[in-house]
């Protein structure tokens, strides 16, 4: 069986197990909908008392909101294996187990679980996206379409990247380490606002260190048609999310790394 | 004083307890850099781009400020989940054991979680006044950083209400460790807490700056008292008597909830259904 084909087969079972239990697929799907929806809320209070911050609407921040929650749920949605990978995989030493089987770990962490529940993030983020459609008035060309894939398919790679360097540094720590919390779910906070809102040493960061502002920031710029503020070349805007894929590609360099040096805690 | 024995011994053990996990508090605090840096950009850019609606505003940008970093380094002290402990005893059945002891299980397991928030509470917050408080003023970052206490005064009435906050803090907790006993599953609850106490404590945005039409309303709901009520009187937005309000406000939450607790928790625990073995 090839690749692909096995991961149908883990995507089936794990969806087949959840829809076990259908109430509960439905609430945790709802909840996360709700407890994420509500960020929005303290946005829109924000430019209910202040109004347009340094040139940008309400309309384009919601932009930047819908399409970094768009690739988030579905990056979340992938890498459940990773994100849980110290505390269930190393600690536990089910880990060995994996090495053992003839296929690569990494297939097999990811075929680990598909969470339903991450698609209330996803829901709220594309009714979010609707309703920036409407108040941008926003035409989307099948050029602006194909472009919003292209930056969704970046920003997988991002979050994915930094779900599989979680899982690398467990090697070490054994346990799931908090800390990349705050570049993941902090990464969604901050991708959610224009770049040009933060100070100097942020925005270096968020280029050149951890890239979320190339699947983020420039390639919504290229989307809606305007031109960095920054003074970011146009022609850069719609190649950054490459920057997200070049990130993965050195994330798995590092867990390859990271599995050559694993010895196991397990019993 | 000899009945108050067994519940100061398990609020010191499940202090002891988590004081341990220094890593997790390490983890946590720069988390809490990260969203209360990004929280104050993003505040800054606001309050600069519009300084017509930034003087109309009922928090200045340095109050809002040190509300921000107020907020991420109490985060411990809000009602996020369930006590953990709670949910594992439910789950294995461990439950039982509280029913057998020769002590009051509300005042139990409230100290427990208690113990278990303030264990949590200081190092952060520690770590949390270090950084935001001394280092950015040191490297010259003044008008980013955690302002201390408007006065004498303000200090003692935050200290005040912060211990009643954490009061509060821990009286919902019991609500939701309730409702875990009541329907043997943490998750469901866990999932509802988390939207409310991110809106409602000010967590996400100071309360002040929601629409002005919202404010009476946000004041006296019940999780304002956890967060917002002490860090306004911490830098006298409330002052006087208005302060004395906050504070009669986070009393009359916590007594409601402790009583409607005690009710209830006695009402659950007549017709417990324990699992595991």
């Amino acid at each position: 069986m090839n690749a692909l084909a096995l991961l149908g087969r883990y995507f089936s079972a794990s969806m087949r197990s959840q829809m076990q239990y259908p109430a509960s697929a439905i609430m945790l799907t709802t909840g996360q909908l709700a407890s994420t929806a509500i960020e929005i809320v303290s946005i829109w209070a924000l430019f209910d008392r202040f109004g347009a911050v340094k040139g940008w609407s309400f309309g384009e921040v919601m932009f930047f909101y819908a399409l970094i929650g768009i690739s988030f749920s579905f990056a979340d949605f992938l890498t459940r294996g990773f994100d849980v990978f110290g505390t269930d995989f190393v600690r536990t030493g089910a880990f060995d187990r994996l090495l053992l089987r003839p296929r690569s770990a990494a297939l097999q962490l990811v075929g680990h679980d598909f969470r339903i529940s991450r698609f209330g993030r996803f829901f709220q983020a594309a009714i979010i996206l609707t309703i920036a459609t409407s108040t941008l008035n926003f035409v989307w060309t099948p050029q602006a379409a194909l472009l919003a894939l292209w930056t969704v398919a970046g920003g997988i790679a991002f979050f994915s990247a930094l779900f599989v360097l979680q899982a690398v540094m467990a090697f070490w720590t054994v346990e799931s380490l908090e800390a990349v919390n705050a570049l993941t779910y902090g990464g969604v906070y901050a991708g959610q606002f224009p770049l040009s809102l933060y100070a100097r040493w942020f925005r270096t960061f968020l280029i050149f260190i951890v890239p979320l502002a190339c699947v983020a920031y420039f390639p919504v710029l290229a989307i809606l048609g305007r031109s960095d503020p920054l003074g970011a070349p146009d022609w850069f805007l719609p190649l950054a999310p490459v920057a997200g894929f070049v990130f993965l590609g050195l994330a798995f360099l590092a867990w390859r790394f990271g599995v050559s040096k694993y010895t196991s805690t397990g019993s | 004083m000899d009945a108050l024995r067994p519940y100061a011994a398990a609020f010191s053990s499940r202090f002891l307890l988590m004081m341990q996990y220094r890593a997790a508090a390490l983890a946590g605090f720069f988390t809490q850099c990260w969203f209360g840096a990004v929280h104050v950009m993003v505040l800054a850019a606001f309050y600069l781009g519009a300084p017509e609606a930034a003087a109309e505003s009922p928090l200045s940008l340095s109050q809002a400020i040190t509300y921000t970093w107020l907020a991420q380094g109490l985060l411990a002290v809000l009602p996020w989940v369930g006590d953990p402990e709670i949910a594992d005893g439910v789950r294995t059945g461990a439950i039982s054991y509280d029913r057998l002891r020769p002590v009051d299980a509300y005042t139990l397991w409230y100290v427990r979680a208690a113990g278990w928030m303030t264990a949590r509470l200081i190092p952060r917050v520690a770590l949390m006044i270090l950084a935001a408080g001394i280092v950015l003023p040191l490297i010259g970052q003044d008008q980013w950083a955690w302002q201390p206490p408007a006065s004498l005064s303000a200090a003692l009435l935050f200290t005040l209400s912060e211990t009643l906050a954490i009061a509060l803090a821990c009286a919902i907790i019991m609500l939701i460790n309730i409702v875990v006993v009541a329907t043997l599953n943490a998750r469901g609850v866990n999932i509802l807490m988390q939207p409310l106490v991110v809106i409602f404590t000010g967590n996400l945005l100071p309360l002040s700056l929601y629409p002005d039409a919202m404010r009476v309303a946000l004041l006296v709901q019940p999780f304002a008292g956890t967060l917002d009520i002490p860090n306004r009187i911490y830098f006298a937005a409330l002052a006087g008597q208005m302060a004395w309000l906050g504070i009669s406000l986070q009393v009359f939450w916590t007594v409601l909830f402790i009583a409607v607790g005690r009710w209830w928790l006695g009402r659950v625990m007549a017709r417990l259904e324990v699992q595991g073995g």
